[in-house]
């Protein structure tokens, strides 16, 4: 046996009773490894379900068929070994900066004499360490991710779990973030489990790109290695022919998803 | 519009309004007083009445009392409404259970209640901190109760992937979410416990702002009435403007607390 895959989802599906009693499936079968140290990007059309395969790697959803393993132990209850970034806002608005910061520690019992000057010095690799004592809601979408991802890292988890983290900023920002995120990914590499419907977000960031097709009943229906080289820049990668190629390819596939999602959404709105 | 022309445009509307009353409660206007003393009094009599109250000291009394009514009243309704606030929320069960009576008790009008609470308590200041707690609990409660439902679906997550015990959530994510709902209502809830207080004393009592109200009242001392209310809004004006210094204290972090009244 090799060293052990963070993630495993195998042939994981999931499944919610709607309120008239029917069943809906929103994945079928999806089968997933992650690697200790890799980055994978998960892509797909809206309501794909690739959010609800992100919540049943937490443990925040329980899926109705198959397994998850973390590395190599099934998974019962929340996932202690991933830190979670969500898409919506996620901070403790009562507190300030540095304490939603310290809070991931003081959790665990680390006395807050000790927890704050740790806060305070990650605050400052994120890039806000001027901003310790404001509160969230003074501060803006893009410094709050940074506040978020500073409370996630400083827990030192060996899984990171991202549903769309980036998505709620404007373009600017996102690249900005990413580079931020590829920086302290590059200085401690965990296994990075990211979800987002951005194509070129995916290539430029991850190790893998996996396309979910279409829902409900979504599977996974591709799987490419990234291979360019590291540490990579956002802003430069996106100029790189072979990103251009594996983009072109990717897109081949997605694009026939994502028109079948959109149709599915149009469809359902008018019978609804 | 600068600071300075506001305050002398606002103290000009109450020179304006005393002058008048002054004026109209003096002289005839076409043979006849507009407004006739021995029911509106006049400015001059209700200052010099406020003027006596302070200058023989009677009314630091009366004030302490009815504070202390309030404070009481305020202190135990608002435990009482986070208490069971809390224990509804985090209990649908018992929530829906006690549904109806918590609406059926709340849709009475308190002041009925003001008769039994005098038999039960006697005219002492008990009765009254009675009335204002059956007011100020379900302003707290149902606040409480809104606070601790509605926290946010994403914050709790984040609770508990960052590996928050309940316990943890309790004093992390509930409470304060909670607190903060209780804080928006502070002027509400101190402004009706101050209202219980007040009137319990009316319907019965041997001291307090209210008291000396009804005793005027009873002897047609109109002058004895209005220098009641003016210092009774005097007090209640102060009390909010402590409450907002509080409220500016405790909610720093939400966006709406610098606004000061919702």
């Amino acid at each position: 046996m090799t060293t052990p895959t963070a993630v495993a989802l195998e042939d994981t599906k999931v499944a919610f009773r709607l309120g008239d009693g029917r069943v809906y499936t929103a994945v079928e079968k999806a089968h997933l490894n992650v690697a200790p140290g890799e980055f994978v990007a998960i892509v797909g059309p809206t309501g794909c379900g690739k959010s609800t395969l992100l919540n049943v790697a937490a443990g925040l959803l329980t899926p109705a068929a198959g397994s998850v393993r973390i590395f190599d132990r099934p998974l019962s209850g929340l996932n202690r070994e991933a830190g979670y970034l969500f898409q919506a806002d996620a901070l403790f608005p009562w507190k300030t900066a540095l304490d939603n910061v310290a809070i991931g520690l003081e959790i665990k019992g680390t006395p807050r004499a000790e927890a704050l000057p740790r806060a305070q010095q990650w605050l400052t690799s994120v890039g806000l360490g001027a901003f310790a004592n404001r509160y969230p809601h003074m501060l803006s979408g893009g410094q709050r991710k940074r506040v978020a991802l500073a409370q996630v890292l400083i827990r030192d988890p060996k899984i990171l779990l991202m549903d769309e983290p980036f998505g709620p900023l404007d373009a600017q920002t996102r690249q900005v973030m990413g580079n931020l995120l590829l920086d302290l990914w590059n200085a401690d590499r965990k296994a990075v489990l990211f979800v987002t419907h951005d194509l070129e977000e995916a290539i430029a960031l991850a190790d893998r790109v996996v396309i979910m097709s279409a829902g409900p009943s979504s599977r996974i229906i591709g799987d490419w290695r990234v291979n360019l080289p590291r540490p990579r820049d956002i802003f430069e990668v996106r100029l790189d022919k072979e990103f251009h190629a594996l983009h072109r390819e990717i897109w081949g596939v997605l694009k026939d998803e994502v028109m079948k999602g959109y149709a599915q959404s149009t469809h359902a709105a008018e019978v609804v | 519009m600068s600071r300075v022309i506001l305050l002398a445009l606002q103290v000009l509307v109450a020179v304006v309004c005393l002058t008048l009353w002054q004026l109209l409660a003096t002289y005839p206007v076409f043979g006849k007083i507009l407004l006739p003393p021995f029911f509106f009094s006049n400015p001059v009599d209700v200052a010099s009445q406020i003027v006596k109250w302070f200058a023989s000291g009677v009314i630091w009394k009366h004030l302490g009392i009815t504070l202390a009514e309030s404070i009481l009243a305020f202190v135990i309704g608002s435990l009482g409404g986070v208490l069971v606030g809390f224990w509804f929320a985090r209990q649908p069960l018992v929530a829906a259970v006690f549904d109806p009576y918590v609406k059926m008790v709340n849709a009475l009008p308190r002041v009925v209640l003001a008769p039994i609470f005098a038999l039960w308590l006697g005219l002492g200041i008990w009765s009254k901190v009675a009335l204002g707690v059956t007011l100020v609990f379900f302003i707290v409660f149902f606040n409480v109760y809104q606070g601790v439902k509605e926290v946010s679906r994403t914050v709790l997550d984040n609770g508990r992937m960052l590996g928050m015990s309940e316990r943890q959530l309790m004093q992390h994510v509930y409470w304060p979410s909670a607190l903060s709902w209780m804080f928006s209502s502070l002027h509400t809830s101190v402004g009706f416990a101050v209202v219980g207080a007040v009137v319990g004393e009316y319907l019965g009592a041997a001291a307090g702002l209210g008291y000396l109200i009804q005793q005027a009242e009873g002897m047609f001392d109109v002058a004895g009435v209005f220098a009641g209310m003016f210092v009774l809004s005097a007090f209640v004006i102060l009390i909010d403007f402590g409450v907002t210094l509080v409220e500016r204290r405790l909610l720093v972090w939400r966006p709406t607390a610098l606004d000061g009244h919702g």
